[in-house]
């Protein structure tokens, strides 16, 4: 088991034929990913990386009986390929894309009201499921299949995360990014849900960050609903207020959003934050210690 | 993107929400020529820059004839503007708002933000105005009321009437309420605004509902569709390293301290500046080279990270994940090589042919101390700027 992908994903690849998403394309078949299709408005009956490529999205699913998508296409069309995929009833997109307006996002996630797509991002680094599927940008290398699930806001800092599990013989059961955007698909709460209803996640790492206040009401969240532990690292104790931290959604304003307020409610609700994030493996260790199941996370 | 007070005045205007008549003014004279074309004997000199406060700061003040315009447009252009906003250097002043009086009858308080929790624009509005929105939600937030719109049919009257009942403008002035409030929502969603937040806004003596002051801000994400908007952009506002940055694509803030920071991805480069202050220093900057960090993007950012005079030391970190380390460590060499550096510089490599690239800098003859983890690296860092 495992969260949103899994062996069976079948995904198609939306701008398929920009030079990132070429890139990633090729990665994400190294890596076994079923890449069965890509979308290139024009490009439609052309072949590559020996991907047929269509026209729509529509036309995609159609043929090929892709369920997911990954959507490089650039910031200014991204919102409108989102919906696209969603029109075309996928049951998941992940959309890569950073610095689409945030009016545009607005939009898409009211456009999503009612339908059976889950968006995940933008602006993230994507989803992977170690050694089955990864739909994404993330170094694929660096993961191990086990039982711990991350979700983060972050990029880089997921796989330090993932890193130090995997050098730990933590192994990973999946790796959401959720995005650095102020407004996103699929937030914690949605994540920390699925982590707690699968059955191959034993314990959870969550890796916030300053501004809005979804890492508390994520913390709330695991106090009231969950009973597998969750550690956390909160980045941007030291960020100015009013100052954007490179993601949209890194902003401090109005006394809103600082790490400390963050840190107190995670603690108030029985999660552990890592100090420093050099110590967001370690942390999560101990927890699986207090709580007898170190020995089962443990992969090898 | 910030504009400044009387550029965003001129936008409301362009979408016919009511503010004050005036002009912008570069000079003494200009202001007096300003306010001579005014039909108010009273007017309001106003000092231009991108912080909030200035009323207190002494960046306001009201001429009661043109003799006066002059007094504090000489007092008030070029002096460095204190405000609690602008940290204590202050901002030199070097635009003028010459804009007309008005007899205020009450102040009110409009604002529309992005609301994270709904995923929604709001709108917000109180009739405690005049105070900063943040007090008054500490205070009296039961003051507060708010609109959340839905995007595809945008705000409603009944919405906007509901919050001018709520914040009690008179009876007499709703219709005029309602207008201002629909045309502040056109602005921002037509203009990409981030904030748009009017603080005062008034009723006054000859019925008028109008804002006395405006701040809008901008997603910079919007920008490229925002042309007019981005030419508003005000240089002198900006720190210079932040606009060199910006050039390269890369992501840069400047911050107090003396340790120079370059990393890949906003929430390392955030969690390396927490690690230093952590083990007792502090960081000089933010720094995201991004994803595709190439030999060019790195020089680029040691040459803004040295430009600053205050740093005694660089700190490098970075995850190489689809990045490969050899290649980051050899735009490391290169850069430093060209730079010439004379500081500290402890070098974090983690990810993809790690191996080759420590090598890399410990073959360069560069002195370059590479760490293992980011935790020794930040502590190496620290000992070496004391």
């Amino acid at each position: 088991m495992s969260v949103y992908i899994n062996k069976d994903t079948k995904v198609i690849v939306q701008g398929i034929t920009g030079a990132t998403a070429l890139f990633h394309t090729k990665q994400m078949l190294e890596y076994g990913t079923q890449i069965v299709g890509g979308v290139t408005p024009k490009k439609g009956g052309t072949e590559v990386e020996g991907v047929p490529v269509f026209n729509t999205v529509e036309e995609a699913v159609e043929e090929t009986g892709a369920t997911a998508s990954v959507v490089y296409v650039p910031a200014a069309f991204a919102a409108d390929a989102i919906m696209e995929a969603v029109d075309a009833e996928l049951d998941l997109v992940i959309c890569i894309t950073e610095h689409i307006p945030v009016i545009d996002m607005v939009k898409v996630k009211r456009y999503m009201e009612g339908k059976k797509t889950r968006l995940v991002g933008p602006n993230c680094p994507g989803v992977i499921t170690p050694e089955e599927c990864k739909i994404g940008i993330m170094p694929g290398y660096i993961h191990k299949k086990g039982h711990i699930g991350v979700v983060s806001r972050s990029g880089t800092l997921t796989y330090e995360a993932v890193h130090q599990l995997s050098e730990a013989g933590i192994g990973q059961s999946t790796a959401v990014g959720i995005g650095g955007d102020p407004v996103n698909g699929t937030d914690f709460i949605d994540v920390l849900q699925a982590f707690q209803d699968d059955p191959d996640t034993y314990g959870v790492i969550m890796i916030g960050e300053i501004g809005g206040t979804a890492e508390e009401e994520a913390a709330q969240f695991v106090k009231d609903n969950m009973d597998k532990p969750v550690v956390g690292f909160i980045g941007g104790r030291t960020a100015p207020p009013g100052k954007r931290m490179g993601h949209a959604g890194a902003i401090i304003s109005g006394g809103k959003g600082t790490a400390e307020e963050k840190i107190k409610v995670m603690n108030e609700c029985g999660i552990q934050v890592a100090e420093t994030p050099a110590v967001m493996g370690e942390t999560l260790i101990n927890v699986l210690k207090e709580n007898n199941i170190y020995d089962k996370c443990k992969t090898h | 993107m910030n504009i400044h007070e009387y550029q965003g005045k001129e936008i409301l205007r362009s979408y016919g929400v009511a503010v004050p008549s005036g002009t912008v003014a570069f000079t003494v004279d200009e202001a007096v020529e300003a306010a001579k074309g005014l039909s108010t004997d009273v007017s309001v000199v106003k000092a231009q820059i991108h912080a909030g406060g200035r009323g207190k700061a002494g960046g306001v003040k009201v001429a009661k004839n043109i003799d006066e315009v002059r007094t504090y447009a000489e007092e008030i252009l070029g002096k460095q503007l204190v405000t609690h906003q602008t940290g204590p250097q202050g901002k030199e002043v070097k635009r003028l708002l010459i804009e007309e009086g008005c007899d205020i009858q009450k102040e009110y308080y409009v604002g529309i933000v992005l609301d994270r929790v709904t995923s929604r624009v709001t709108m917000m509005a109180s009739e405690e105005g005049g105070t900063e929105i943040e007090e008054v939600a500490a205070e009296t937030p039961e003051k507060i009321f708010k609109e959340v719109i839905d995007p595809v049919t945008g705000l409603m009257p009944y919405q906007a009437r509901r919050l001018a009942f709520n914040i009690n403008i008179p009876d007499e002035l709703l219709g005029k309420a309602v207008k201002f409030m629909m045309g502040l929502y056109q602005v921002f969603v037509e203009k990409d605004c981030s904030i748009a937040e009017i603080n005062p806004l008034v009723t006054t003596g000859d019925g008028q509902v109008m804002a006395l002051d405006a701040k809008l801000n901008f997603d910079d994400n919007a920008l490229y569709r925002q042309k007019d908007v981005f030419e508003l952009r005000d240089l002198d506002e900006e720190d210079p390293k932040e606009i060199e940055a910006s050039q390269y694509d890369l992501s840069y803030i400047a911050l107090d301290g003396n340790i120079g920071c370059m990393v890949n991805g906003a929430g390392l480069a955030m969690a390396t500046m927490d690690t230093i202050k952590h083990y007792g220093g502090d960081p000089a900057n933010f720094l995201d080279v991004g994803g595709g960090a190439t030999t060019e993007k790195v020089t680029e950012a040691f040459k803004i990270i040295l430009s600053d005079n205050s740093v005694k030391g660089i700190l490098v970190n970075i995850f190489g994940g689809i990045m490969k380390c050899d290649v980051i460590a050899e735009g490391v060499v290169a850069a430093t090589k060209e730079v010439g550096l004379e500081i500290p510089l402890v070098v974090r490599l983690e990810g993809t042919n790690v191996e080759q690239g420590k090598k890399i800098l410990d073959e360069s003859g560069l002195n370059i101390v590479a760490s293992e983890s980011m935790a020794e690296a930040a502590q190496k860092i620290v000992e070496l700027v004391k």
